[in-house]
């Protein structure tokens, strides 16, 4: 599978075409979907013609730029003009989008091929992606696993070869968690850069729209188109040598897998042995994270739902109806106690970046668990396998941090790991120059064995 | 409203819907209540620390 930058250069040699490139893309649909169930709808018509449109384009000499005739996928929370946003739940059936989302528009500007709409878990309210009213997606390295979520589709559709890219949205780690798990590349911009409107709600103090590809160079060519600068191109590495990194032990590196710990420690070594230093730092009231997170993103999906949730409750999966009908009871009082717990986090982050160029930490303390498993082992111990996804992302969606993760190696059973790479607010370009620049050091050997 | 108290409520309410599948979801929306409300960045009228 070729990456964006790779079929750029392919492209524009006349080597491959775009009609030929998104051709193998739906070849890989058909024949891998039944299986990983990533798509809730293939756009396989319209997406020949994008691409046939596109290379017509380039032979007459218009060139968009870096996503022109690239073959993407969408998650199917975004609005598309003319065709329903299911969310991945029947309560949305009968919709019908009415205009592109910016984001979409800017897809479209950039010349992208959009090859269909990727499954999810349903609303984006969870980070498995079984509970969808579409089926459960499955994991590309393991079908019986979770490829994590909520963006679950988009990140087994890149993984699969199905696309060369695509774009999902993060309100805890929904972009990062399945970057992770499939052993791709997952961006979360820092918060407010890339426009959330007409994506369905989660929480929009916590929502966020980005990308996951292949590498972080082409997250960083998608990013800058998501921001509508259409002729992007990525910005240059920053030198390894004299990066200053820290890591948040206590806490973030507490619960582990043990293999997940071996690859985060080798790939700090890989780093220090390349010249970066390496700082521990600490984020004084990271225990507080979850209940912090859990009563923000709770109210507000609870306020967005309320309606649904009473009129028609038979529409949503049980697990989701459930989880959300909880959303309502939390109280006024500790909403505002969670707002107040946020802005010290935010703080905290701010303060552990003002020496450093970025922090780093594990994306996921777990390989992907097993497609329905609630708990998995840790060390001697069993977790909840709810808690443990969202344990090391949903920190910078309160704090809007801009955070990437990068494939890490895999397990002995060919699991993906992945790092997290948090850098300063409102400086998403610096930090994508600093996972350039660690990229092939996190990165260990990863074969896909299904 | 203690914890306690709110979880009490809370608990009768989902029996009295028809949702008893809820109330362990519930509990564990309690401990993190509990969790939220002990952390030393809260205020008190009083002037007072957690």
């Amino acid at each position: 599978m070729i990456s964006i930058e790779e079929f750029g250069k392919r492209w524009r040699a006349r080597e491959i075409s775009s009609e030929q490139a998104t051709g193998e893309c739906l070849q890989r649909i058909e024949a891998g979907n039944p299986r990983l169930n990533a798509f809730i709808a293939v756009l396989a018509d319209e997406a020949r013609r994008q691409a046939r449109a596109a290379d017509r384009e380039l032979a007459a000499g218009h060139d968009r730029g870096a996503l022109h005739g690239v073959p993407i996928s969408v998650k199917d929370l975004l609005d598309m003009r003319g065709l329903p946003t299911t969310a991945a739940s029947r309560v949305r059936d009968g919709h019908v989008a009415d205009r592109d989302a910016p984001a979409i528009a800017h897809l479209r500007q950039a010349g992208a091929v959009i090859v269909g709409k990727t499954n999810l878990h349903e609303f984006a309210f969870g980070t498995t992606s079984e509970d969808s009213a579409y089926g459960p997606v499955r994991n590309p390295f393991d079908p019986l696993r979770s490829p994590g979520g909520s963006s679950g589709g988009s990140a087994a559709s890149v993984a699969a070869g199905m696309a060369l890219a695509s774009i999902g949205s993060d309100t805890g780690g929904s972009i990062r968690i399945p970057a992770a798990a499939c052993g791709i590349v997952g961006l979360k911009p820092s918060f407010g850069e890339v426009s959330c409107d007409g994506v369905v709600p989660l929480s929009r103090t916590l929502d966020h729209v980005g990308p996951l590809t292949q590498t972080v160079a082409d997250a960083a060519l998608l990013y800058h188109v998501l921001l509508g600068d259409v002729a992007a191109v990525a910005p240059p590495p920053m030198p390894v040598s004299g990066l200053r990194l820290a890591v948040a032990r206590p806490y973030f590196c507490d619960l582990l897998d043990d293999e997940v710990r071996a690859r985060f420690d080798e790939a700090l070594d890989r780093l220090r042995s390349a010249g970066a230093r390496i700082a521990d730092i600490e984020i004084h009231h990271a225990a507080d994270i979850a209940a912090v997170y859990m009563h923000i993103s709770f109210a507000d999906a609870a306020a967005y739902h309320a309606i649904t949730l009473d009129t028609m409750p038979e529409r949503y999966t049980e697990p989701v109806r459930l989880r959300l009908e909880m959303t309502r009871y939390v109280l006024a009082e500790d909403y505002v106690r969670a707002m107040n717990g946020r802005d010290v986090l935010r703080r905290e982050v701010d303060a552990a970046l003002a020496q450093h160029d970025a922090l780093l930490l594990p994306t996921l303390p777990i390989p992907a668990p097993p497609i329905g498993a609630a708990s998995v082992p840790v060390g001697r111990s069993s977790e909840p396998v709810r808690s443990m996804m969202l344990r090391l992302t949903q920190l910078f969606n309160m704090t809007g941090h801009p955070a990437i993760s990068v494939p890490m190696g895999h397990t002995a059973a060919g699991l993906p790991c992945g790092m997290q790479l948090v850098g300063c607010r409102a400086q998403t370009d610096a930090l994508l120059r600093v996972a350039l620049a660690c990229e092939i050091h996190v990165k260990g050997e990863l074969t896909q064995t299904a | 409203m203690s914890v306690d108290q709110w979880l009490a409520v809370s608990q009768a309410d989902a029996d009295r819907r028809g949702l008893p599948a809820l109330k362990p979801l519930l509990e564990t929306l309690a401990r993190m209540t509990s969790t939220l409300r002990a952390a030393d960045f809260n205020e008190r009228a009083d002037g007072s620390k957690p």
